[in-house]
């Protein structure tokens, strides 16, 4: 019992803004206007299932994105001399500083019509709109989510034995066989817990979609929004059933980790 | 068992912090007023403007605690929901016909804001508070259309503008489903001051046809579209619409024939009030002349108040038929008051849903 008395705080916290919050949303998501029983709000949620493939199917292409670039980058950076590592991802967090919807503000004006992308594009006789699509909108959830694919990885590789790479040279590996039997499989875990914290907030979030998308990238966090100005009780249904799939898909994350990690 | 308790201490005790913060519970000793407005609702002393709050204690000595909300919503669930208590504030009409209908709102003692008298007749009894008991009115408004000039040839005189095919993708909508719904109601014959949700669904089809021929729905980011020339055409609240053209010198404003929607804010006193005779002071404050007309010069939004518009304001702003649409406009305008919760929620729905197909 002792030794668990540091954790109390932490305990109170996680009850008071975790677990009460869910018991909330869940006690309402399961309730109808006055009060009872019902389950009208998840009726009235599966309207949304369109929004809501769009939301994940956003989500997942970003977070795919972002593990494209962000792999080889960290790889890249962990291969670097000590001080030119801590300056590149200095240079990585800097626009993190900047608030968030303010970094969004930038994106919209350098896509918008007559913007300096259109302009020097439009000198190169290409014409389009770059801004209102969902092509916007995935370009900016990997450059908002980018540093949080990266990190995680990079911390994992840069924390790889010496001795393991040498010891599989030693053994006859080149460099692409120490690379897929020794540096991937160790870095499965900092792989795994960027897609989670690229993946849950992307899938969440409405505010690039509302700035740099158009009338058909709504996303589910802004009918979510929306709906509670007047309807709690589907709200809270829509939120459960994105919290389950969110949950489910972090279940299946570990699992192919782990299983990964052992083989 | 002891875990138990702790937890619910805290519990206890984080609430009552989150009380303190949110709305200053315990601090009304005599000297003092709370006021709860919109966020930039007050002239603040830029641009060579009165700074009124400060004004208002040097004359008086009453201290203002000023606190501001973003929507109408916000407010009332801080009335209602939490141990506040709050002096003066100043929702719109729409929240207004809810706060009375709730009792939520104190009578007012007109003997104590003798500068009732400067306001317009036309403000006085508001269709939210027909027998003008609760309220003293800030500053009105109509919605219009804005326009580039550069993209849309002919001055646009009805709704029916934004659903025009040929500037497709160029097109601007309310994201807001009481202002969309009632520019589509209008446009269907149906008077929105007292729609059904036979009308919600009329308007809700008229919507639905629209938003292919849309760029976006916007609410605040209606600035950066038209001034940054990135939309052809938008509806949105006159005050607003002024303030874009001066941004802009390609845009120009139009107000449809049949009318559009009046709206107002007004200065009221809930029942959580402690300090009922200053916010009196207050209200009265912010209706003598100069001081409504320093108000609506920052603004924006025009005044109720007879003796700031004779005397205080430019020529260039009294002449301005889109901040002070003539009597015979104001008549064709309609009132968005008492619609019933329900048909709120239903109207809510539908807007969702139209965005969500």
């Amino acid at each position: 019992m002792k030794s668990r008395k540091p954790s109390i705080p932490y305990i109170i916290w996680m009850v008071i803004f975790t677990m009460i919050p869910i018991i909330m949303i869940g006690y309402t998501a399961f309730t109808d206007k006055n009060g009872n029983f019902s389950l009208e709000p998840f009726a009235n949620a599966f309207f949304y299932t369109g929004v809501f493939m769009k939301s994940l199917w956003i989500a997942l292409i970003s977070t795919a994105i972002c593990l494209l670039l962000a792999y080889p980058l960290a790889y890249i950076i962990t291969k670097m001399r000590h001080s030119t590592q801590n300056t590149v991802i200095m240079l990585m967090m800097i626009p993190m500083w900047m608030n968030f919807l303010l970094r969004i503000y930038a994106w919209v004006t350098l896509l918008q019509d007559n913007g300096p992308i259109d302009m020097l594009l439009s000198m190169l006789g290409i014409h389009a709109t770059y801004i209102g699509n969902t092509g916007a909108v995935v370009l900016g959830m990997v450059y908002e989510y980018l540093p949080f694919m990266v990190l995680p990885i990079y911390t994992v590789m840069s924390k790889i034995d010496g001795g393991l790479i040498e010891a599989a040279q030693d053994l006859g590996s080149n460099s692409l066989a120490v690379f897929r039997k020794v540096i991937f499989p160790l870095s499965i875990p900092g792989v795994i817990s960027g897609i989670t914290m690229v993946f849950v907030p992307s899938a969440s979030t409405f505010l690039v979609s509302q700035y740099l998308g158009g009338t058909d990238d709504i996303m589910i966090g802004d009918i979510i929004d929306k709906i509670f100005w007047t309807d709690q009780n589907t709200g809270s249904a829509i939120s459960l059933i994105l919290m389950v799939f969110i949950f489910v898909f972090l279940i299946l994350m570990n699992f192919f980790g782990d299983e990964e990690a052992i083989a | 068992m002891k875990r138990t308790i702790s937890i619910i201490l805290a519990v206890l005790m984080t609430a009552s912090f989150a009380a303190c913060f949110s709305g200053c519970g315990n601090s009304s000793s005599a000297g003092e007023v709370n006021v709860y407005n919109w966020g930039e609702y007050i002239s603040n002393g830029e641009d060579d403007l009165m700074d009124v709050i400060d004004e208002f204690e040097s004359e008086t000595g009453i201290k203002v605690n000023y606190t501001t909300y973003e929507t109408n919503e916000e407010l009332y669930n801080m009335l209602k929901n939490s141990n506040v208590s709050y002096d003066v504030i100043i929702p719109s009409d729409y929240m207004i016909s809810k706060l009375i209908e709730e009792d939520m709102l104190l009578e007012l003692d007109f003997d104590n804001i003798p500068n009732y008298d400067n306001i317009m007749d036309r403000f006085k009894k508001l269709d939210c508070d027909p027998e003008g008991k609760y309220t003293v009115c800030y500053s009105w408004g109509v919605t219009a259309i804005i326009y580039d000039k550069t993209k849309v040839s002919k001055k646009p005189t009805s709704w029916d503008a934004l659903w025009d095919e040929s500037l497709k993708g160029q097109i601007l909508q309310f994201n807001n489903s009481r202002d969309a719904m009632a520019i589509a109601m209008q446009l269907c014959g149906i008077n929105p001051a007292n729609c059904t949700k036979e009308d919600v669904d009329k308007a809700a089809e008229k919507l639905a046809q629209q938003k292919p021929l849309l760029k976006k729905y916007v609410m605040d980011q209606v600035f950066t579209e038209m001034e940054k020339s990135q939309a052809a055409i938008a509806p949105y609240y006159a005050g607003d619409v002024v303030t874009m053209m001066d941004a802009n010198e390609n845009l120009d404003y139009a107000m449809p024939e049949d009318g559009a929607n009046l709206f107002y804010d007004a200065m009221c006193i809930p029942k959580c009030s402690k300090n009922k005779e200053n916010a009196e002071k207050f209200i009265n404050f912010m209706q003598k002349p100069e001081v409504a007309a320093e108000n609506c010069k920052y603004l924006n939004y025009a005044t109720p108040n007879q003796g700031a518009y004779d005397e205080y304001l430019d020529e260039d702003m009294k002449q301005s038929e889109l901040i002070f649409p003539s009597d015979e406009y104001l008549d064709k305008c309609y009132v968005f008051t008492n619609v019933p919760d329900d048909v709120y929620a239903y109207m809510q729905e539908q807007f969702v849903k139209i965005q969500a197909e």
